[in-house]
């Protein structure tokens, strides 16, 4: 039985000689990690001038802007952006977001580096198919971006793609053409790159523990990463299965999600048999697990800081362990309150209600236990804590209008308003990013040796956490006033005339926090090379990352045949040395 | 190392608790992927089957399911042609490994020719992605989209039947690589199970 163990566990290779084997097609994993980060940080910068572009027209729909007009010609005819290409901006930057960063760096990016450390292997189960699956998502990045240089440039049709829009081809509008089937495109791709890196993290976690590394000893982090990974798994087929017959409607010639009797720019469609809604089903059966891919690590790192800076054991361990599993597992069967307003019997309506709320109950679970974790802790007040605890307090917010919107006669209200804007911006973009915030002042010092400026961070996220709740708290009220999303202006309403000095106060508040971002990139790049030296264990942590050196060497255990004694979070141990004890430590307080 | 033959003690670190190797665990979850991948298509198809009110019943027993009938034993042949690969190489009898694993490369072949032949047929008869001379027009869409899809995974399967028995005659591959290797196979034929009926037998002519 032991005979696979042992060879499972010699994956260790030779380190690669020559900058484009150990920097570019690299298959060691925390260089992986790192590429992962860095192409979540150009998507963010790119996501982020998007959004700021969507801001300038909202608040000043009229005014004229020459140099945006010498940036994008058809864009800004007379610098004035056109409706056509607000959708296309707001198209491309919902893609990029979900897609290429919040997929992408919390999973991908710091779970690439970070999980396998933590369960003590060398490196991940399938090395070059984790070097693929990474270049495989840049290819996937580059797919999208090219849709917005070619003919009719990026689709319109959102970060959902619903047909019929998506699926009619050029006839339908601009950026319907080439860019929409170019943006199918890179999704497939992306697809297959994620089910791929999906695949090698459950291998490698199943199969690459240390010795003593028993499943009830992983960090959380492990357990967040892991199971997102299985959600991953199951949940990208099913759009790569919808890609395909979207992709088929619109080269093939088939109607698998177009009904009959269409009329477009007045044309008469000939097809006939599908339905719009069939999309729906699929998009939304893989796109809302997408939401808790993207949370769930999220979690994992929360807890695992909060656990660390509260000088505390996680509160209710294996409580944690199973609500990231519930959270996992409901997420599959509550697609369909995405699709309250499509038309629904309500009876169905009720039990994907009833469901949604279920939901609630692992969160809350998870929220009680981050407080208890912090009750009567030795707080530590560093900027990755401010970051966690900036995490569970969006998750609060954005999670209790979830609440309200799982109610399909409260939906069928909001539905399409900036309420849901505002809820799905905190509650998916707001608490992974400030995760990633976390993680990347947390591990920083493993990953470069250097610690990142303490006040740089702090003051960063003062400004962050006060700016993006001046923007998404009024625009909750907005959406009450019943505000529609993806409309390029709103004076053109009388009823919503009176709410424009609140779009214009939520722009300056996204300049705000778009520009604080430069604080951010400053102290990145400053700190990798002139950050403060961090020792091994930067943060006098328990976990094994914290057991070798900064930055890990290629094998990351060199000669070390790293072996685990005890749980992931043992803090404040009475009548231990210190105030924390190394999962590695074997002595036992009082001996054997 | 910590194991006794407690199924708890296996997952307490340090071995594969499943007593498998990466690359089977890895062929094992992909399948678990990719059964998905035809899930959304198979349920699509079913979709639009119940939605219409004049989904198409063209298939006589004879010739059609006769014929599709012939493919499918082709397969299941192919499948227990790569059984005894299997069996062959896990007794380290590599000769006999590579004829079963050639045979099971020739069922896989016969299946695509016969299936190209009825591509075609269909094709003379009129059935396009967007039309069909007898009703809903997604009925060809569902027949080529999802054996489209089949036809694919069964091509890429002898392609990767092919490198498998290069490997083992040579000797650079191992007997888990052949085994991981059926475990994709059979699966292949397993989804044809699944769209044999939904597609054929659901669809036989009344008369």
């Amino acid at each position: 039985m032991s005979s696979h163990a042992s060879t499972s566990h010699s994956t260790g290779h030779a380190a690669p000689q020559g900058f484009i084997r150990k920097y570019v097609f690299s298959t060691d994993h925390k260089v992986i990690g790192i590429q992962y980060i860095f192409l979540g940080l150009f998507s963010a910068i790119l996501g982020t001038a998007l959004s700021m572009m969507m801001r300038l027209r909202l608040a000043w729909p009229g005014s004229q802007f020459p140099l945006l007009e010498h940036i994008f010609p058809t864009g800004f005819p007379g610098g004035v952006m056109s409706p056509e290409f607000y959708l296309a901006v707001l198209t491309i930057h919902g893609t990029i977001m979900v897609f290429f960063l919040l997929t992408t760096v919390p999973l991908s990016g710091f779970g690439n580096y970070i999980l396998p450390i933590q369960i003590g292997a060398r490196d991940m189960a399938f090395p070059v198919l984790n070097m693929l699956s990474y270049w495989t998502t840049v290819v996937a990045l580059m797919v999208l971006m090219a849709s917005m240089f070619v003919e009719g440039g990026a689709p319109i049709s959102g970060w959902t793609a619903y047909p019929p829009l998506s699926a009619l081809g050029k006839i339908a509008g601009p950026g319907l053409g080439a860019g929409q089937t170019l943006w199918i495109a890179s999704i497939a791709i992306f697809c297959l790159a994620s089910l791929l890196t999906a695949l090698n993290f459950i291998t490698t976690t199943l199969n690459m523990r240390a010795a003593g590394m028993s499943l009830m000893r992983m960090p959380l982090t492990v357990w967040a990463w892991f199971t997102a990974s299985t959600v991953a798994l199951l949940a990208f087929p099913v759009l790569l299965g919808g890609g395909i017959l979207l992709l088929l409607d619109r080269l093939a010639g088939t109607s698998f999600f177009l009904a009959s009797g269409m009329v477009v720019s007045g044309k008469v469609m000939t097809n006939s048999g599908g339905s719009p809604i069939l999309w729906q089903h699929l998009f939304w059966f893989f796109g809302h697990p997408e939401v808790y891919i993207i949370i769930l690590p999220g979690m994992g790192i929360t807890s695992h800081i909060i656990s660390t800076f509260s000088r505390k054991p996680i509160f209710a361990y294996k409580a944690m362990v199973a609500a990231i599993f519930a959270i996992g597992f409901i997420g599959f069967i509550v697609w369909g309150h995405h699709m309250f307003a499509s038309g629904m019997s309500p009876l169905v309506g009720m039990v994907f209600s009833v469901l949604t709320l279920t939901v609630g109950v692992p969160s809350a679970i998870k929220v009680f236990n981050w407080l208890a974790t912090l009750w009567g802790g030795h707080i530590r007040c560093t900027a990755s804590m401010l970051y966690a605890l900036g995490f569970v307090s969006f998750f609060v917010t954005g999670g209790v209008t979830g609440l309200l919107l799982a109610q399909p006669a409260i939906d069928v209200y909001f539905h399409d308003t900036y309420f849901v804007v505002a809820h799905f911006h905190i509650i998916m973009g707001l608490a992974a990013v400030f995760s990633i915030f976390a993680a990347l002042h947390f591990w920083f010092p493993k990953m470069f040796g250097r610690y990142m400026s303490e006040t740089l961070g702090k003051v960063h996220f003062w400004i962050t956490i006060t700016g993006v709740y001046s923007i998404f708290i009024p625009m909750h009220f907005l959406g009450m006033a019943g505000a529609p999303r993806r409309y390029a202006q709103f004076t053109e309403f009388a009823y919503l005339s009176k709410l424009q000095p609140l779009t214009i106060h939520i722009s300056w508040a996204a300049f705000v926090v778009g520009a604080a971002q430069l604080i951010l990139l400053f102290n990145i790049f400053r700190s990798m090379r002139w950050g403060k030296r961090a020792p091994d264990n930067a943060w006098e942590a328990t976990t094994l990352e914290w057991v070798i050196p900064s930055p890990p060497p290629h094998d990351n255990f060199g000669d070390m045949e790293p072996v685990v004694y005890r749980g992931p979070y043992e803090f404040s141990v009475p009548g231990a040395k210190a105030d924390f004890i190394l999962q590695t430590e074997q002595e036992v307080e009082g001996g054997e | 190392m910590m194991n006794s033959g407690l199924a708890s003690e296996n997952w307490n670190g340090g071995g594969s608790p499943y007593a498998v190797g990466h690359k089977k665990l890895g062929m094992w979850l992909f399948l678990v992927s990719d059964s998905l991948t035809f899930g959304s298509l198979l349920i699509s198809c079913m979709y639009a089957r119940t939605a219409s009110s004049n989904w198409p019943t063209p298939f006589p027993m004879w010739p059609s399911i006769a014929f599709a009938s012939l493919m499918t034993f082709c397969l299941l042949t192919s499948s227990l042609t790569m059984a005894f690969a299997v069996a062959a190489s896990k007794r380290g009898d590599r000769a006999a490994a590579v004829k079963f694993i050639l045979l099971t490369i020739l069922g896989g072949v016969a299946f695509l020719v016969l299936h190209a032949r009825e591509w075609l047929h269909l094709i003379d008869e009129g059935v396009r992605p967007w039309s069909n001379p007898w009703g809903s027009p997604l009925f060809g869409a569902s027949f080529f989209g999802l054996t489209g899809l089949h036809m694919f995974h069964v091509f890429s399967g002898v392609v990767y039947l092919g490198v498998i028995a290069l490997g083992t005659r040579n000797g650079k591959r191992s007997h888990e690589d052949v085994e991981v290797c059926g475990l994709y196979w059979h699966f292949v034929d397993l989804v044809w199970m699944f769209i044999f009926p939904l597609i054929y037998l659901m669809s036989v002519s009344p008369k």
